[in-house]
């Protein structure tokens, strides 16, 4: 079983390897959608990249309106 | 006609198989120039069919299958003419709609959406019309409809109810949220998993396969294990001009189309 701390850095490394971005370069209460300029598509393509990765499905409305890793990584936490 | 290039798709019959790309800016809308390209399509099938055994229908854009009816053009239609008349428009709309994706549906050789990114709404109708999705495995599914009021006009309850069992239908149209092609697969939506990139080849690759076989009795076996539920259909028409006449709906969609941000008004 992952711990949060292990989880919030898998999803940083997953974003920083997703946007080609340097590893180490993203911190965990960055807020995402302005650190990374997202559009709604790419949104629904990290999604997808977090989901394949952890194996969880993780519901758009659990996401809504969380815009920091840590914030995601808790949501991604309560689904494994 | 062996190829059509339009503003909005193009296809070309090569083979045995027709490729039909769609593509058109931003999100492969279906409004009325897709549509009445998508008209010029489904009126060729009786000239091609004779040579055809497969079709592919994919995106060429990034990120995106297709995002579905062009809400945006349906509001501006909607908030053109009063209240009273709008019913008719989309009525009207949904006709055409609905012959075309009937066509696809029951088309003489085997019609397979080559899916990759996101495929909503109008698109996922699409999708639900062919034989086959094969879907990149980043490909994500959805019908966000009830979030905004109605529900799917294009035919995707029909069909949706025709292909898959009630616990997946019922979370897709109820929550409205996106679903992975992993899950997709696995509740029957999704026949094919592809990898990063891979569904149009994997899918030119069945289609290969199935030109080997006897084309009367493909043409048979998919008219046996895939009616039309034609009476469901004509419902969901009318059922949707209900719903859409409700002021609640134009106020959504309002703010839908003025919503630039990366998650759109959805509640």
């Amino acid at each position: 079983m992952r711990t949060l701390e292990q989880t919030t850095q898998e999803v940083l490394a997953l974003a920083a390897t997703h946007f080609q971005l340097p590893v180490g370069s993203l911190a965990p209460g960055d807020d995402f959608f302005k650190k990374l300029g997202i559009d709604s598509l790419q949104t629904l393509e990290m999604l997808s990249r977090l989901e394949n990765h952890f194996g969880i499905e993780l519901p758009d409305y659990e996401v809504q309106g969380v815009s920091d890793f840590k914030t995601l990584a808790e949501r991604i936490q309560s689904r494994l | 006609m062996k190829s059509f290039n339009g503003k909005t798709l193009r296809w070309e019959s090569r083979e045995g198989v027709i490729d039909l790309t769609l593509d058109h800016e931003p999100a492969n809308e279906i409004g009325t120039a897709m549509l009445a390209e998508l008209e010029e399509f489904v009126a060729a099938f009786g000239a091609l069919a004779p040579e055809t055994s497969a079709c592919i229908i994919s995106s060429a854009r990034k990120s995106i299958f297709s995002a579905g009816g062009d809400l945006r053009e349906l509001y501006a239609t909607a908030a053109a003419v009063a209240a009273k008349d709008r019913p008719a428009g989309v009525r009207a709309f949904l006709e055409r709609i609905h012959a075309v994706m009937n066509a696809i549906d029951e088309a003489p050789f085997v019609t397979i959406a080559a899916v990759h990114g996101a495929c909503l709404g109008g698109g996922l109708e699409l999708a639900l019309a062919c034989d086959m999705i094969i879907a990149d495995k980043m490909a994500r599914f959805a019908f966000p409809e009830l979030r905004l009021g109605f529900i799917p006009g294009f035919g995707g309850i029909p069909r949706l109810k025709r292909d898959l069992g009630n616990a997946f239908v019922r979370d897709l149209l109820f929550t409205g949220r996106t679903m992975n092609a992993t899950r997709a697969q696995a509740v029957g939506l999704v026949a094919q998993l592809a990898g990063e990139g891979e569904a149009l080849r994997i899918a030119r690759s069945t289609a290969a396969q199935i030109t080997k076989y006897d084309a009367v009795a493909r043409a048979a076996a998919k008219k046996f294990i895939k009616p039309i539920p034609r009476e469901e259909l004509r419902r969901e028409i009318d059922l949707f001009c209900e719903l859409f006449t409700r002021p609640s709906v134009m106020a959504a969609l309002k703010k839908f189309v003025e919503d630039s941000g990366p998650m759109p008004y959805l509640p």
